[in-house]
């Protein structure tokens, strides 16, 4: 295999673009490179101004307490001290709290991407978060979404399946995002308590949880199960929920995962033709268990894993590799990755995948090694730049998160706009730069002689760094 | 034909009229000088904008770039019995007649190869190899100005997101710049255009997304009165030639306005990079002359009595060949033309050493022959109208350049 070629699929495939200079090193290993990046623990982010999603939700929970309070006293009439406008006032206060934090989460997150030496680790992170994915256009989820990240997806990346699966299904961005929060059986005491308070109320199951995680995050929509066995599964996950202001409680912190035995159906159930004793909330850790050990979930994760890192229609022979791998490993993640690693279809098209906009824009800012100004508000700043081109940061909008083929992001107006927002970027740093030099940095042995030349005649650097950008080798990867 | 004379008979004046106490260079009379250097990067053709007619071996090698004797349809506008200015330089051609314009023939930088990136390196650094220092002439001749006694502000700014490289070292300059993005520039958006030609996809996306463009425009486009309400082709609607410098302009005309302001301004033009379909007197060339002969327009009128004292130099990093290429453009070549204009300046000549256009007197075969080192023109500039001190030019400004004499008698007296 060329090596040159190699390399610039391990850094530019497999990372997230090549540093000048990261062809020669971490890139230049090739396949022993990306092994090495597996070893130790995943990276996790730290920083200023990241909290947890536990402390994040008691501040939720803090600003609707003030705006109820302030509500109720207008709607007593007992508006001499200006309850009206303070009620107004303490529900503005809530995107003002979200805001900033979603700004620093996302900027976290970027500059995480943009510095890391460890650039397949983080395409995995983002691979699996979008796999089990949160979209921050639904309730206080812009909030949370990066904190779900850190806590549910990064510590999990370099261990396994199961443990990622039940850390994300019982996260309260994932139990808020999927509505679980209120799913109470039946037949539970809370249920029977409300309907005999509330008389004609018939408080129940929320499906949506049990459904997406076996239809999006284990076996697939074609997995094998019906809608009895969805039933089966929601009423399995009734009380996964999440701990409320109750600070007289001492049971769980509020902000974080609760069981709520009361909320939950009492006796067995059936999934996917096996009977599950009542055993609490460890009914639910078995149903996922045994998903996660499905061959049909196997088959599904391989499939995204292909997806992703070979061809928008993924070659037979790796996915049945991959999907071996990770059956035969018991969900062993960094198995499943050696395995992709291994295959040969990885490493022959040189540019077989059609970046997404965050792959766009990432490895363009860490080929240019650009300057990362995270104080948003303006146009050009990098958080709201996602936007712009097409992929705001944890905003997929659904819980099947973003699309993974080329036509899904290839359209002719985003594609005008990056050009447009390589030519800005040009006309800034490009001066600085010297894009004879940063192609073949950039791309190795994936630089076509088209782009070489069209670089070596452009008529200024600027124009120069711009053809790096716009060229169909970077743009593809 | 006849060798002109140059003008640099005598030694350099070197009287810098320091007047102790003031806060600029270069105040004699009480006037503060102000300079604007146009970078016109991409390489222009100084045989397209200043086409030396009377040449007896220009009318065969040009094909259809060819410009017309002055008095003919589409005809060159006259300056002597060589040369003319290319019809789209109205304004230009204005300023010769004001005697407010030098243009200089035949010049070159030092450098001699034909990469855009190298050229213009030399043109910002002022050495006489590529990538010799990170800092450029104008801001090391700003700093070899010694300062007054007023309070140091900055005396140079730049027209662009970031200082361009002839702009940049020890001085104190500043920059501005639209806050919105500019138009892609039609050349970069029709380079990338060819890159995807190849492209199975990209290419057909481009297209779209440019046809959508189009007629999500058609209206404003109606309403624009520079664009004379017609349709207008795909890519010269994004450009918007004629008022693609003017907002910089504006900018600059406001900036060197000021008493207490910058003295120096810079701004880049691109787009001269004319390979293919460059056009004659009409055509791609003859837009963007007509573009930068208009912002030329605007500066003048912008700086209204500031006019008087101040000259702008267009410089761009070398020539093209002399001959049409087999695109109907022209190649990299050797030395062009820069011109010099403003109310300071002492102009209405041609200063050329010609070397001819026959083939035994094209440099390398191909190539207009440079017979006038383009650091003559700067170090005459700098020392007459910024006061610099000759020493500084000599060593920290232009290094290794003594032999490149400064041109005098560059500005009114």
């Amino acid at each position: 295999m060329d090596k040159g070629l190699t390399s610039a699929i391990a850094a530019n495939r497999f990372g997230l673009g090549a540093r000048p200079g990261e062809l020669a090193t971490i890139g230049g290993a090739g396949p022993d490179g990306l092994r090495a990046q597996l070893e130790g623990p995943a990276p996790q982010i730290t920083g200023d101004g990241l909290q947890s999603s536990a402390s994040i939700l008691a501040q939720v929970y803090d600003l609707r307490r003030t705006i109820r309070a302030a509500r109720m006293r207008r709607v007593r009439g007992d508006d001499e001290g200006g309850a009206s406008a303070a009620a107004i006032g303490a529900f503005r206060k809530l995107p003002q709290l979200i805001r900033p934090i979603y700004l620093a989460e996302a900027g976290a997150r970027l500059r995480q991407s943009v510095s890391t030496d460890r650039p397949f680790v983080e395409r995995l992170v983002h691979f699996w978060s979008n796999h089990f994915a949160v979209s921050i256009d639904k309730g206080v989820l812009a909030a949370l979404a990066g904190s779900y990240e850190r806590e549910a997806i990064r510590p999990y990346v370099l261990g396994n399946f199961n443990d990622m699966l039940l850390a994300t299904e019982r996260h309260p961005a994932m139990v808020l995002y999927l509505d679980n929060q209120m799913s109470m059986g039946p037949d539970s005491r809370a249920a029977r308590n409300i309907a005999r308070r509330r008389p004609g109320t018939r408080p129940g199951i929320n499906e949506n949880l049990a459904r997406e995680t076996m239809e999006l995050h284990t076996v697939g929509v074609d997995g094998g199960y019906t809608q009895a066995d969805v039933t089966a599964f929601s009423r399995v996950l009734t009380g996964w929920s999440i701990a409320g202001p109750e600070r007289w409680r001492a049971s769980a912190q509020p902000g974080t995962f609760l069981f709520r035995a009361a909320m939950h159906q009492p006796g067995s159930q059936v999934v996917m033709g096996k009977r599950y004793p009542d055993g609490g909330y460890d009914q639910g850790v078995a149903v996922l268990r045994d998903l996660a050990a499905r061959p049909a979930t196997a088959r599904f994760i391989a499939t995204k894993l292909a997806r992703h890192f070979i061809a928008d229609d993924p070659p037979a022979p790796a996915v049945d590799r991959l999907a071996a791998a990770f059956s035969a490993s018991g969900g062993d993640l960094p198995t499943v990755y050696r395995a992709l690693i291994d295959s040969p279809e990885a490493w022959e098209q040189p540019v077989a995948k059609y970046k997404s906009p965050s792959d766009f824009i990432v490895s363009s800012f860490r080929g240019l090694e650009l300057p990362l100004r995270t104080d948003t508000g303006k146009p050009l700043a990098p958080i709201g730049l996602f936007q712009l081109l097409g992929q705001r940061i944890w905003c997929p909008g659904s819980p099947a998160g973003w699309p993974d083929r080329s036509a899904d992001w290839d359209g002719a107006s985003e594609l005008l706009k990056r050009i447009e927002w390589a030519d800005a970027v040009a006309q800034r740093v490009g001066p600085r730069r010297d894009a004879r030099e940063l192609a073949p940095q950039m791309l190795g042995g994936a630089l076509t002689a088209a782009t070489r030349t069209a670089i070596a005649h452009a008529e200024t650097a600027a124009q120069a760094v711009a053809l790096l950008l716009a060229s169909p080798d970077f743009m593809r990867r | 034909m006849k060798r002109r004379e140059f003008l640099t008979s005598g030694a350099l004046a070197a009287g810098s009229v320091w007047l102790s106490g003031l806060t600029f260079a270069g105040m004699a009379n009480g006037r503060k000088p102000r300079l604007v250097f146009i970078i016109l990067r991409g390489a222009l053709d100084g045989l397209e904008a200043v086409p030396a007619c009377g040449d007896p071996a220009y009318a065969g090698l040009r094909g259809e770039l060819q410009i017309g004797r002055p008095g003919t349809d589409g005809g060159a506008l006259a300056l002597d019995g060589t040369f003319g200015l290319h019809p789209a330089l109205a304004f230009m051609h204005q300023s010769y007649a004001a005697r407010e314009l030098i243009v200089f023939h035949a010049v070159a930088s030092p450098y001699r190869d034909r990469s855009h990136f190298d050229g213009q390196n030399v043109l910002e650094t002022g050495y006489a190899v590529p990538h010799a220092v990170e800092t450029g002439w104008l801001n090391r001749a700003l700093a070899a100005i010694p300062a007054g006694k007023a309070p140091e502000k900055e005396r140079g700014i730049s027209l662009a997101a970031t200082a361009p490289l002839v702009m940049r070292g020890p001085a104190a300059v500043t920059s501005w710049s639209p806050s919105r993005l500019a138009p892609l520039d039609d050349d970069t958006l029709q380079r990338i255009s060819d890159l995807y030609s190849r492209d199975p996809v990209l290419g057909k996306k481009l297209a779209e997304a440019l046809a959508a463009e189009a007629i999500a425009d058609q209206d404003t486009a109606s309403q624009d009165p520079t664009m004379g309400g017609g349709p207008r082709p795909l890519l010269a609607k994004r450009g918007q030639p004629r008022a693609r410098y003017a907002e910089v302009v504006q900018a600059a005309a406001r900036f060197l306005r000021q008493e207490d302001g910058p003295q120096v301004a810079v701004f880049d033009t691109v787009g001269w990079d004319s390979h293919f379909n460059e056009g004659g007197a009409k055509g791609q060339i003859a837009t963007r002359l007509a573009t930068l002969d208009a912002a030329l327009s605007a500066l003048a009128a912008g700086l209204g009595p500031v006019w008087n004292d101040t000259a702008v130099l267009l410089a761009t990093e070398f020539g093209r060949t002399v001959a049409e290429n087999g695109t109907r453009g022209t190649d990299h070549g050797t030395a062009t033309a820069a011109y010099l204009l403003g109310g300071a300046v002492n102009g209405g000549r041609v200063v050329a050493d010609w070397p001819g256009l026959s083939p035994r007197q094209l440099y390398q075969d191909r190539d207009l022959r440079p017979t006038l080192d383009l650091r003559s023109v700067m170090k005459g500039l700098l020392a007459e109208h910024l006061q610099v001190p000759e020493r500084a030019l000599e060593s920290s400004v232009f290094p290794d350049s003594r032999a490149a004499r400064p041109l005098t008698g560059l500005l009114r007296a």
